[in-house]
């Protein structure tokens, strides 16, 4: 937080600020005092604020063309993609948007465990966090659902069977989630709604999450806290604000890259069949995002044991804060747990990999593995690990590995030139 | 800049495996030379042309094509037939319209803004004229394949005599394209079944790449306006993102740092 007393230098603009402080919020954010050393994993928060402005402005515009009815939603479809100006484009960006978001997320999420960003005191940020992901999955299986194509039928099918795995009410629940006996108009209006809604949670959950992070600041890739603030920090504006506009304008050329060339790759082609509830697809499969989880789900033979796997996989990152036994925040100190780190990077795409193949055979052993090694790892991996690792000593401040000048750089330097 | 581009070619990476995952499926098909795809992709005109004469002549007696206008036809990026050639098109198809002021439903001829005519009233009849086998509306069926237009022209040249063994019921034929290699349409084209109005040898081969070449306009008729924008699009984002970096790199210089 920036110490010095805030006054506009205009008498207009003093007396607005008297009455509501957003010249000092203004000033705030602009000369927010960030670490020098950030690296460019850190570009991914700005890159995720950019995905969810992109993915508001552009639902906005497809809903003003879309019609959610059971009868006339594929329909409507096809009528933003044909008929509505530019309604390619804006559907292209908003379809692709999810997973270019998503994209973006696991970055933003496998940074912040390298470089134990959850840890004291930033665990309210990290928590919160979780909770904009757990909104993210559920505004993005809804989306899918929306063009009322076979896979958004049968994966909102599936989907929402899960819960009838819930003892003694479970069939209650699907039913009322559902508004009828199966998934039909009644669901397809009820997603569109809360499809509206969701965004603008996370939106506000955004606020909540820069709030939190403003208040201790950034951790950085050495994470020791700030000793001197007017060494070790630039403002963020310009320093930051150009670096993460350079990092988001290549994520952009990527982005632009599935939007105009390969604009389907990512989806599934069932889906240009219009729903069916009497035809069932040959495989079931969810968005790629969610097929770590999906492999989870589908490793535990009991269904409402998969449920609870699958959910615990998403909600034990919540407690890591608690879970992770370690004081040093950076993995580059931790040799131990950066090659665990890189496992679990490997575990996951793995998991991934499986929930895309089919439920058989050699495809379920290795999820079977996978998952338990996913738990083993949060378990009883980094509670350990935390007490029992020889970590390497911490420069003494941020701008010792960045300027030189101490026995502890050249290892500092070693390791970081090493990682990024 | 190393760890720029390391950062990048990770992303990439990221999403080249994503997408392999994505299509695992691997068949393979029949490869041809499809003008529309890559940078620059561009519908081949005589082709698509030529394409709407098999669709209308050979597919249109089963498969609708609901999402369609006769005044596509007519619209840049597509078979660009001139307007006056759309609107005879149109004309030659009996439209059922109504109610009128005695409030009965009544018979005129198509307009360039009428939907193309499908061959039965609805999915019922369809099914009922064709042994009880649904034939899938064109409009997006290329992307609604996972093999997409790859998928499509093998398919059609795709039938053979059943290997022996094989025990094929009334009405399914064999095509080794098919998923399970059985299918319900009997084998639609052959060579010369229709003439070409441009005079072109109307093979099997020939009419599949016409054919399938239409039906990708039908399900993605803004192609040619996409593949455009697009390269213009990642050329500006190049520029630009080259030019910030240049003053990011001059703004950090104030910093003893690395950016």
């Amino acid at each position: 937080m920036s110490d010095h007393e805030y006054t506009p230098k205009s008498k207009a603009g003093k007396w607005f600020n008297d009455r509501l402080p957003l010249l000092t919020l203004a000033n705030h954010l602009t000369d927010y005092p960030t670490p020098k050393n950030l690296n460019y994993w850190w570009t991914f928060g700005g890159i995720l604020t950019f995905c969810l402005i992109t993915q508001i402005v552009t639902g906005l515009t497809l809903a003003m063309h879309y019609i959610a009815h059971a009868d006339m939603a594929f329909e409507s479809v096809e009528h933003i993609m044909r008929d509505v100006n530019y309604g390619w484009l804006i559907r292209y960006i908003h379809a692709n948007g999810a997973s270019m978001f998503f994209l973006a997320v696991y970055i933003h999420i496998f940074r912040s465990l390298f470089y134990g960003s959850y840890k004291s005191p930033r665990e309210i940020i990290w928590i919160i966090g979780i909770i904009i992901y757990l909104l993210m999955m559920a505004a993005a299986f809804m989306g899918y659902v929306l063009p009322w194509g076979q896979m958004s039928f049968w994966g909102a099918t599936v989907i929402t069977n899960l819960f009838s795995a819930i003892p003694l009410v479970g069939e209650g629940i699907v039913t009322w989630l559902w508004g009828g006996y199966s998934v039909d108009n009644p669901t397809l209006t009820r997603f569109f709604t809360l499809h509206y809604l969701i965004p603008f949670l996370i939106l506000g959950l955004v606020v909540l999450h820069i709030w939190a992070l403003h208040v201790p600041g950034n951790n950085n890739p050495v994470g020791i806290d700030i000793k001197k603030p007017s060494k070790d920090t630039v403002p963020f504006h310009p320093y930051i604000v150009i670096k993460d506009g350079f990092a988001l304008l290549m994520f952009m050329i990527v982005f632009a890259f599935f939007v105009f060339y390969a604009p389907n790759i990512l989806g599934h082609a069932d889906n240009y069949i219009e729903a069916n509830p009497l035809v069932t697809p040959a495989h079931i499969v969810p968005e790629w995002y969610l097929l770590p989880f999906y492999a989870i789900l589908r490793s535990v033979p009991d269904k409402l044991l998969g449920v609870v796997a699958m959910l615990s996989a998403i909600l034990i990152l919540a407690v890591l804060p608690w879970l992770d036994t370690s004081k040093i925040r950076s993995a580059v100190f931790r040799p131990l747990y950066k090659q665990f780190y890189w496992i679990l990077v490997a575990d996951v795409l793995i998991l991934g990999y499986m929930g895309a193949m089919p439920a058989e055979g050699l495809y379920l052993l290795i999820a079977r593995v996978a998952t338990a090694y996913y738990f083993l790892h949060f378990l009883v991996i980094l509670p350990v690990l935390g007490l029992k690792e020889r970590t390497i000593p911490l420069p003494l401040s941020i701008t010792e590995p960045v300027l030189g000048g101490s026995p502890n750089m050249a290892m500092a330097k070693k390791k970081e030139s090493k990682i990024e | 800049m190393n760890k720029i581009l390391k950062l990048f070619s990770i992303i990439i990476l990221l999403c080249v495996s994503i997408t392999n995952v994505i299509s695992a499926e691997k068949v393979e098909y029949l490869k041809t030379d499809w003008t529309f795809k890559g940078l620059f992709g561009k519908f081949d005109r005589a082709s698509l042309q030529r394409g709407y004469q098999v669709y209308t002549e050979v597919c249109a007696a089963c498969h609708s094509m609901k999402y369609l206008s006769y005044r596509n036809l007519s619209e840049k990026g597509g078979p660009e037939f001139s307007v006056a050639q759309a609107k005879a098109i149109a004309a030659s198809f009996e439209v059922t319209d109504g109610p009128n002021a005695d409030g009965e439903m009544f018979q005129r001829p198509g307009k360039l803004s009428d939907k193309f005519v499908m061959p039965y009233e609805n999915v019922k009849a369809a099914e009922a004229a064709n042994g009880g086998a649904y034939p899938p509306d064109m409009s997006v069926l290329v992307k609604a394949r996972g093999g997409g237009v790859d998928y499509i022209y093998s398919l059609l040249q795709g039938y053979e005599e059943a290997p022996n063994g094989m025990i094929l019921d009334d009405g399914v034929h064999y095509n080794k394209y098919m998923y399970g290699k059985k299918i319900k349409m009997s084998a639609p084209l052959s060579d010369g079944i229709i003439e070409y109005s441009d005079g072109t040898n109307a093979s099997v081969e020939q009419m599949s790449k016409d054919v399938t070449t239409f039906l990708m306009w039908a399900a993605e008729p803004s192609l040619e306006a996409r593949h455009q924008m697009g390269f213009k699009a990642i050329v500006y984002l190049i520029i630009l993102t080259i030019l910030v970096y240049f003053s990011m790199k001059r703004i950090w210089s104030r910093v003893k740092s690395e950016v």
